[in-house]
């Protein structure tokens, strides 16, 4: 029994970690229908730049004065490293392309992937980067007979905070009307006097900024290595291809079902957990091409 | 979009054939002119030329863009890491054709699923059946090697039904030598029929769906059949370049069904221009140049290519026979 919930438990940890990344892959393609293939090496980015924040701070024995809060408010650096990154990268490399056809953005994109894997291994080596030292400092709580991170449940909340927020940013500011408007119908909003050159960015920079946030949470836990990114963007897809390319909701109840179905395979068929969770994205796609949440 | 074709419509058959039959004969000569390493290198890059010109009949002539071709070159080296380690075959002929019709059994269920989407669809779903086939290779491990890989030894390989074997003193001078011949002979055959078939009323129906599906419907063309035969034969001429790429790297890992392969495959086919029949060999040549020697002066290759690819897209979309052709044109008029 006690098994069993730590399993589930960590099912939601890994759906809020998959949310975060799918989440920014999701609005990038629902505002520009741009397929971001360097979203997972974003990721990575974030992940680095917030286990070198960390550890250096924690090197410098910082510590003391700053405290585990303070420590926790450190890990969001990175997220917001990248978002200044993706600010970048928008109006220099993406925006003369949406003219052209989607090939090109797949090409551009996987061309940053390789630019950013080599500036990663360039800033920070190959040896393997990890701030687990807040998860340490966290402790755990008991569950059953067992011992739980606490700080698992606490990317479970940044999730669940991420998706509200999100939903709250998307639904109910005005931004995110001018987003969403956007989104529906470039043409017409610009029409309307929206300066879509800077949603764009904004956009792609809120995207980058939760692939970022990402990596930021998920590095306490697990450490940074180069490839990291190249195999998330995968199960990113995954999750987007199930809940719908471009809708919120998508995302969310898509890492739910890839984080259990993941989980599940890795307890019960271990050889084909990974080729399960493909071959349930190729079905979805196939029977209902914008996913379950996705609007055509 | 422009359009520019390699061969303008006016072009004769003849200026064609005397053009390809002098490349042919320079590339008989080079072997003896150049070092060994050189020869290996060449051998690389023919084999990638025809994984790049199956990958261009979806691309280039049916317009699709599959992010999934490393699924066809990987099954063909794995199926003739599996028919020399289980059948103990050591006849390159066998695993040709074992590995060709594998590759063509496996193209043909996934094209069955994949040509039901078009566009960016089409390419996340190639990209995730992909990823089946290489999640399959890493975790399957008692068949597969896992990460390991199967080794794949020239030593126990034979040529032309046994004819030319490599046992005994200098077997990797004589095997690099002979198997260069063998490469080019099939880059021949696998270029011609390849050239047959997109200039046939095949090829042509192809290139009009890709134009324009709904027309290409109207008048008569099953849109969806048509793409799946693409998606076969375009499969299976990959799964050919795994199937030769194995004996030369003596190694199949999963590296090779891994999805950043895949994008490889369209790295090159970019570089060379998709939008011409001989693009993807001139791209595959000088892929194959351009990331060896990356790799040989730098440790940070990949950024090096990456920031060749994001120029390629940015300035210079037609590659390098599109731009070259362009560049004729504007000088041949120039001096009229």
């Amino acid at each position: 029994m006690t098994i069993f919930v730590i399993q589930i438990l960590n099912s939601f940890f890994y759906a809020a970690v998959l949310f975060l990344i799918a989440a920014g892959l999701s609005l990038i393609y629902g505002v520009m229908r741009i397929v971001n293939l360097a979203h997972g090496a974003l990721y990575a980015l974030g992940a680095y730049v917030s286990a070198w924040i960390v550890g250096s701070a924690i090197g410098h024995a910082l510590e003391g004065n700053l405290g585990l809060a303070g420590v926790l408010l450190l890990l969001p650096l990175g997220a917001i490293a990248v978002a200044a990154v993706g600010a970048l990268i928008e109006p220099t490399l993406l925006r003369p392309l949406y003219r052209r056809s989607e090939e090109y953005h797949l090409l551009v994109t996987f061309g940053l992937l390789m630019i950013l894997e080599d500036v990663m291994k360039l800033l920070f080596g190959r040896t393997p980067l990890s701030a687990g030292a807040i998860m340490d400092r966290m402790g755990s709580i008991p569950v059953g007979r067992l011992m739980y991170p606490t700080y698992n449940l606490f990317v479970v909340a940044v999730g669940i905070a991420a998706a509200i927020g999100l939903w709250a940013f998307i639904y109910r500011t005005k931004f995110g009307v001018i987003l969403r408007a956007t989104s529906q119908d470039r043409r017409m909003a610009a029409a309307l006097g929206i300066n879509v050159s800077r949603v764009y960015v904004q956009a792609f920079a809120i995207g980058c900024f939760l692939a970022g946030l990402g990596g930021a949470v998920v590095v306490p836990a697990q450490a940074a290595v180069l490839g990291l990114g190249i195999e998330v963007l995968i199960l990113a897809f995954v999750v987007v291809v199930i809940g719908g390319l471009g809708s919120l909701q998508g995302a969310l109840v898509g890492a739910l079902i890839v984080a259990f179905v993941r989980t599940a395979g890795i307890q019960f068929f271990p050889e084909i957990e990974l080729a399960v969770l493909y071959l349930i994205a190729a079905a979805v796609l196939l029977v209902r091409p914008t996913g379950l949440f996705g609007r055509a | 979009m422009t359009m520019v074709m390699a061969v303008p419509a006016g072009t004769s058959i003849w200026r064609i054939t005397i053009g390809s039959a002098i490349v042919l004969v320079i590339l008989a000569i080079l072997p003896q002119l150049v070092d060994p390493y050189q020869t290996v290198l060449l051998t690389y890059g023919l084999i990638m030329a025809i994984a790049a010109l199956g990958f261009n009949l979806l691309l280039g002539y049916t317009g699709l863009l599959s992010f999934g071709h490393s699924a066809y070159f990987g099954a063909g080296a794995y199926l003739v890491a599996f028919i020399m380690r289980d059948f103990g075959a050591h006849s390159m002929e066998l695993c040709i054709v074992g590995g060709m019709l594998g590759t063509l059994i496996i193209a043909a269920i996934l094209g069955f699923v994949c040509v039901r989407h078009t566009r960016i669809f089409f390419g996340i779903l190639t990209l995730a059946l992909s990823q089946v086939l290489w999640s399959l290779a890493f975790k399957f491990f008692w068949v597969t090697g896992g990460t390991d890989g199967i080794r794949v030894p020239h030593a126990n390989l034979t040529l032309l039904g046994g004819l030319v074997d490599f046992k005994g003193a200098g077997s990797f001078q004589r095997f690099i030598y002979a198997y260069y011949y063998y490469v080019l002979a099939l880059f021949a055959v696998s270029t011609i029929i390849l050239w047959v078939i997109t200039h046939s009323p095949f090829g042509k129906a192809l290139q009009a769906i890709r134009d324009n599906e709904t027309r290409a419907r109207f008048v008569g063309i099953s849109v969806r059949r048509y793409r799946w035969i693409a998606f076969m034969i375009s499969g299976t001429f990959t799964g050919l370049a795994g199937i030769l790429w194995v004996p030369l790297n003596g190694l199949t890992t999963p590296d090779i069904l891994y999805w950043p392969f895949s994008g490889e495959i369209v790295f090159m086919t970019v570089l060379g221009g998709f939008r011409s029949f001989t693009g993807p060999i001139v791209g595959a040549m000088a892929f194959n140049y351009l990331k060896t020697y990356a790799i040989a002066s730098t440790e940070y290759w990949q950024l090096l290519l990456g920031v060749v690819l994001v120029i390629l897209v940015m300035a210079l979309p037609a590659g390098i026979v599109g731009t070259t052709a362009r560049l004729a044109a504007k000088l041949g008029r120039s001096t009229k």
